[in-house]
């Protein structure tokens, strides 16, 4: 199962302010920890909005509407992703809990969504037939 | 089967923190059956205790501080009469109080280490090897393993035990091998990632869900591995040819079941994740310096395959040169059968099969159905459809898959005579 931690933004990490030579070894640390674990798959930081641009649709059908940055409510925006593989979401979530405080000063937050993957999109019956079988035999061997 | 959701927890907890407090508890007591029990008799009082108290901030630095107190109280009984620990006495002195204390001590990696190499020595039969490593450093449990590999829970748990015996009666050392013995021993360790990477690789289908975890334990397993002994080529070679291969996991098997040709496989679906970080390791080990071994030429062979964006654009010369040095330090039937593939890709097919040829005598690949498959397919390219229409039923008859036998046997219809 995979997840994504994603590091919000703050008014800080909006503004360019670095974060401290703390809180940048804890992160990495906390990084060779997940590395270390087997479960990182990959990591990034974003630039600030300032550097990006938004892309809307309000009139259906009609060109899209480009916004350039910064975009305010810094703390709906993206600072960065951390992407790990697990066997839970509770070993996400665990994971998740170990990660640094991004920000120190009471404005940090980490969001842990889990990520879809092909089977979770498969609507194919014979797929889901089989799967059911499957299940079953394993309680059978479960019981033997 | 319902747990609570502290249990879930906990169990997730443990899948993080119990190969870390294992390693570093049989270098303790220098016995990884002690150290296993030492670890689930902390895990059990955290069962206790955790959901009244609630999960402590640190619970990995938790358990192996009660693991500590655990395996002191029961090194003191021990001076009185438990038989067990009186015949671990092989260097003649059990672990000493002094040993404990200095336990916290030392990089884990290198504990790990020394755990997977004990978990995978020679002197274990394959199959113990392979479950001894899900168990204690994969952390799946007795059922998880027997699941896997579809045997009864009872047989997994047999082995481990008979693994574990294995070891103390051998008296093996809880080390990290040196010198000519660690390129051996580093090469058993792979061999044993590996063959867990295949059977869940090869076995994976429409709704068989069990083999990916294997897949995957393995592929982590890997990348554990290329961090804690990160200057050995192979182990990068092996995670690259592990994460490149997982990346057509999804285009591998139709949703009906059948098999699909890496040529004409969906590449829109294959996971660039994975791909990037195959590449990224194979990078990695060519950074390193030594020439390429075995797992490393696989994986540059398969990175070939991951860089076409279509099958067209496949490198086949840069395959065809790799598998000519693959065949120099790792030479086999298959990989002459392979490099003959490659061959007739760069050169014609006429080439190809000059090579096929000289392997029809070759006894090992005699009830091998990708052979005359392969033949089949060069006859094809030459115009000799009624050799080919033959070489496609003999492929079909040696083949244990029943989807394969299908695609085989259309082969054969298709190879309409044009003389």
């Amino acid at each position: 199962m995979r997840f994504m931690m994603i590091v919000k933004a703050t008014k800080d990490s909006e503004t360019g302010v670095m974060p401290s030579q703390e809180l940048v070894e804890a992160m990495l640390r906390y990084n060779e920890e997940l590395a270390r674990a087997g479960v990182l798959l990959a990591a990034d930081g974003l630039h600030p909005s300032s550097n990006g641009i938004r892309i809307s649709y309000p009139e259906p059908g009609s060109k899209p509407k480009i916004t350039d940055g910064p975009f305010t409510e810094a703390k709906e925006l993206i600072a960065g992703y951390t992407l790990i593989e697990v066997n839970s979401r509770e070993e996400a979530i665990e994971w998740a809990m170990r990660m640094p405080d991004p920000h120190g000063y009471g404005g940090g937050e980490i969001e842990l969504r889990q990520v879809f993957e092909a089977q979770d999109l498969t609507q194919n019956q014979e797929t889901l037939a089989k799967e059911a079988a499957l299940r079953e035999q394993m309680e059978r061997l479960k019981k033997s | 089967m319902t747990f609570s959701a502290t249990e879930r927890t906990i169990d997730a907890i443990w899948r993080i923190e119990s190969a870390n407090l294992i390693a570093r508890l049989a270098r303790m007591v220098r016995d990884i059956g002690l150290a296993e029990d030492i670890a689930q008799d902390a895990l059990v009082i955290a069962l206790e205790r955790w959901p009244e108290t609630g999960i402590p901030d640190n619970p990995g630095a938790w358990l192996m501080t009660t693991a500590k107190r655990r395996a002191i109280d029961l090194m003191r009984r021990s001076k009185l009469s438990d038989q067990k620990y009186k015949e671990l006495g092989h260097s003649s002195d059990l672990y000493t109080e002094h040993d404990l204390e200095n336990a916290m001590d030392g990089e884990i990696g290198d504990d790990l280490l020394r755990l997977i190499f004990t978990t995978c020595h020679p002197v274990l039969s394959r199959e113990a090897r392979v479950a001894l490593t899900l168990r204690l450093l994969g952390g799946l449990t007795t059922e998880e393993i027997a699941h896997a590999f579809l045997v009864a829970e009872s047989t997994i748990a047999q082995r481990i035990v008979r693994a574990k015996r294995t070891l103390s009666s051998a008296r093996v050392l809880f080390e990290v091998p040196v010198g000519e013995e660690l390129k051996e021993r580093l090469s058993t360790v792979l061999e044993v990632i590996y063959l867990m990477f295949n059977e869940g690789y090869t076995a994976t289908s429409g709704g068989n869900w069990i083999r990916p975890l294997l897949c995957r334990e393995a592929l982590r397993l890997g990348r554990i591995l290329a961090e804690i002994a990160s200057t050995e080529p192979e182990v990068h070679g092996l995670v690259a040819l592990m994460e490149i291969q997982s990346s057509r996991f999804k285009t591998r098997v139709s949703p009906m079941g059948e098999p699909i040709l890496l040529m004409d496989q969906n590449r829109a679906l294959w996971d660039h994740l994975l791909i990037r970080r195959g590449l990224a390791a194979l990078e990695f080990a060519q950074k390193l310096g030594r020439p390429l071994g075995p797992y490393a030429l696989q994986a540059a062979i398969s990175a070939c395959h991951a860089r076409a964006r279509t099958a067209s654009e496949t490198d086949w010369t840069r395959i065809a040169a790799l598998y000519e040095a693959l065949a120099q330090i790792a030479p086999s039937p298959v990989v002459e059968l392979n490099r003959a593939v490659a061959i007739a890709m760069v050169f014609g097919p006429a080439f190809g099969l000059q090579i096929v040829d000289e392997l029809t005598s070759e006894p090992s690949l005699k009830e091998y159905h990708l052979l005359p498959s392969v033949r089949g397919d060069l006859l094809v390219k030459l115009g000799h459809m009624d050799e080919a229409k033959e070489e496609f039923e003999r492929a079909a008859s040696l083949t244990h898959n029943a989807r394969e036998r299908e695609l085989l046997l259309k082969r054969a219809a298709e190879c309409v005579s044009s003389e």
